[in-house]
């Protein structure tokens, strides 16, 4: 219980740093912004611009301003976006299911098929085809996701002419055509997270195997499925659960990269076309959203990971 | 004796992977020709022996423009990572020499950093800045400074308790002493392989932001906006976009072999470890 409650007050005083520094961000726009924010097609006047900095409450002391922004996402209320007048919080809602949808399956792939790939190498160490994989996995890393993306398109495009790859669907309006379009992209997304996680298994199994329970195990004769798939990979899950947690943030922002890639409109899309239109509270928002969903994702593993080892919570 | 040996062959070998990639960037106006020259007579064309990676849809040579792309990311990542290290490391070392409410406050800050998405939060950085070489830098170097404070304020907390330094605390030996005699020598292998690593990582991050046109802007060549111009005519001219992203996995692939390998070699307790 204590743990939980030392856990919790750390959330909130992440949460409100993060709410800090996003909020700075667009204070610390070079003066000139308001007058941007106006366009180029009406004459700036000192009234038309005093009349926009009380719209957007920038005559207000600062403080005042960071409680009457932070109180108003409480309500829901992220902000009007400036040019189409519309609630931030309806663009945003618009467009964030691609790009939760992407992260979330690519999650599910990269950790999912990184424990078999991992436990391959760890008991496959050192025969051809584990070093292969392990070469392999290096290599994941360093591809850059976005250009996997272009390669696999250009391949698909020329062995597969036709093939519906690019854009996005909602999965409700056509269930099929929405997961066809996602093969590639979850592709390209998910394999650095792959390649990082199966050398984590891999390095955590060998930990495991090598502990004195796993020979224990074996010599009341256990078999080796079991040794390897309940005794060591029971253990070895506990490091990769937290990678799992910290891999999705990473996933998130490059998620925002794929879809420029397949032409999805998530909110990589919107975000992008909030900044060339300078559209600082769509900007700031769609940041604070995104990351204050990273931060409960990783509050939610610390948690899973007490529950599942019982010594974390008692240190 | 045959795994040192493996090693070390390791490390040269990154090494000279590192050197060639670098010696290539620094000579680019030696080796290649003028990147931003456009020649419309020879617009979207194969290797050949005039332009030995083709050209791109303006006619420009493509060797020419991954080499000063190099330069690009390079500097661009270099500043971050030299950024990211004074800013994180003196603040990591700083919290473990004075501790108390200076190391509470600049970890807790350092927490609040590392819980942003690390592109989300370049992004949002470069929103304010304006999108230019020198934002990208700062941007990625801010996402980086968390990293080096956690990285040295651990070994800095040991090393500040050891014998030693207590010794020289006792005979008078000033706070800065400490510091550039003491911590700054014993903490450079493991700053030398994070800061190689990082560099991987940066460019990785560099070329992202330029692909969604957020770092250096036209003419100035870089390699994700070469990629994403070359996305544009993939069918018709695919040249382009594949070399330019073999050059940024060359690039980041030798910093990453290359910070693997010195760990490997400055570090004596890895040396038998499983991975």
């Amino acid at each position: 219980m204590r743990f939980l409650a030392g856990r919790l007050l750390d959330l909130v005083l992440v949460l409100f740093g993060v709410s800090v520094i996003v909020f700075l961000m667009i204070r610390l726009i070079p003066g000139d912004a308001v007058a941007i924010m106006l366009g180029a097609n009406t004459e700036i006047t000192p009234e038309r611009i005093a009349e926009l900095e009380s719209r957007l409450g920038l005559d207000q002391p600062i403080v005042v301003q960071y409680f009457d922004w932070i109180s108003g996402i409480f309500r829901g209320d992220l902000g009007t976006s400036i040019w189409t007048g519309r609630p931030v919080a309806q663009e945003i809602a618009a467009n964030i299911w691609p790009t939760l949808q992407l992260t979330f399956l690519s999650v599910l792939v990269g950790a999912g098929l990184a424990i078999p790939i991992g436990c391959f190498m760890a008991e496959a160490r050192g025969k051809t085809a584990e070093v292969l994989v392990r070469v392999g996995a290096i290599a994941g890393l360093t591809i850059p996701s976005f250009w996997l993306g272009i390669v696999s398109i250009f391949l698909v495009a020329k062995l597969m002419p036709g093939s519906a790859m690019l854009g996005y669907v909602p999965f409700g309006e056509d269930p099929l055509g929405n997961l066809q379009r996602m093969i590639l992209p979850v592709f390209a997304l998910s394999l650095p997270m792959l390649a990082n996680l199966s050398r984590l298994v891999r390095s955590a199994m060998l930990d495991a195997l090598g502990q004195d329970y796993i020979r224990t195990a074996k010599s009341k004769g256990a078999g080796r499925t079991r040794v390897v798939y309940v005794h060591a990979l029971r253990n070895a899950l506990i490091p990769f659960i937290t990678s799992v947690g910290v891999a999705t943030g990473y996933l998130l922002g490059g998620a925002i990269v794929i879809e420029q890639v397949f032409a999805i409109p998530g909110l990589g899309q919107l975000v992008l076309g909030a900044i060339s239109e300078r559209n600082y509270p769509l900007v700031q928002s769609a940041i604070l959203v995104l990351t204050f969903a990273f931060v409960l994702v990783n509050f939610l593993v610390d948690i899973l990971y007490a529950a599942i080892d019982p010594r974390v919570s008692q240190r | 004796m045959m795994a040192a040996l493996r090693r070390d062959k390791l490390l040269s070998f990154a090494l000279i992977f590192v050197i060639l990639q670098l010696l290539l960037a620094i000579f680019a106006p030696i080796v290649a020709g003028d990147p931003i020259e456009q020649v419309i007579m020879s617009r979207m064309q194969g290797p050949s022996l005039e332009n030995p990676l083709g050209t791109d849809q303006l006619g420009r040579d493509v060797f020419a423009r991954i080499l000063f792309g190099y330069r690009t990311s390079l500097l661009t990542c270099g500043v971050a990572v030299v950024l990211a290290l004074i800013v994180g490391g003196s603040l990591g070392m700083l919290a473990a020499f004075y501790r108390g409410w200076f190391d509470r406050i600049v970890m807790r800050i350092m927490d609040v950093l590392f819980a942003f998405p690390i592109i989300l939060l370049a992004i949002g950085i470069i929103a304010v800045l304006g999108p230019n070489a020198l934002s990208a830098s700062i941007a990625i170097g801010v996402v980086y400074v968390p990293i080096f404070a956690r990285l040295l304020r651990g070994p800095s907390l040991v090393i500040c308790e050891s014998e030693y330094v207590q010794g020289a605390r006792a005979i008078g030996a000033s706070d800065s002493r400490i510091v550039f005699t003491h911590l700054l020598p014993n903490l450079s292998s493991l700053i030398l392989v994070q800061a190689s690593l990082l560099l991987s990582a940066a460019i990785l991050v560099e070329a992202s932001l330029s692909f969604l046109g957020l770092g250096a802007q036209p003419p100035t060549p870089s390699l994700g906006q070469m990629l994403s111009e070359g996305r544009n005519f993939l069918l018709l001219n695919p040249w382009p976009a594949v070399f330019s992203g073999f050059a940024i996995l060359f690039l980041s692939f030798g910093f990453n072999l290359l910070g693997d390998a010195l760990r490997d070699t400055l570090d004596p307790r890895l040396r038998n470890s499983t991975d």
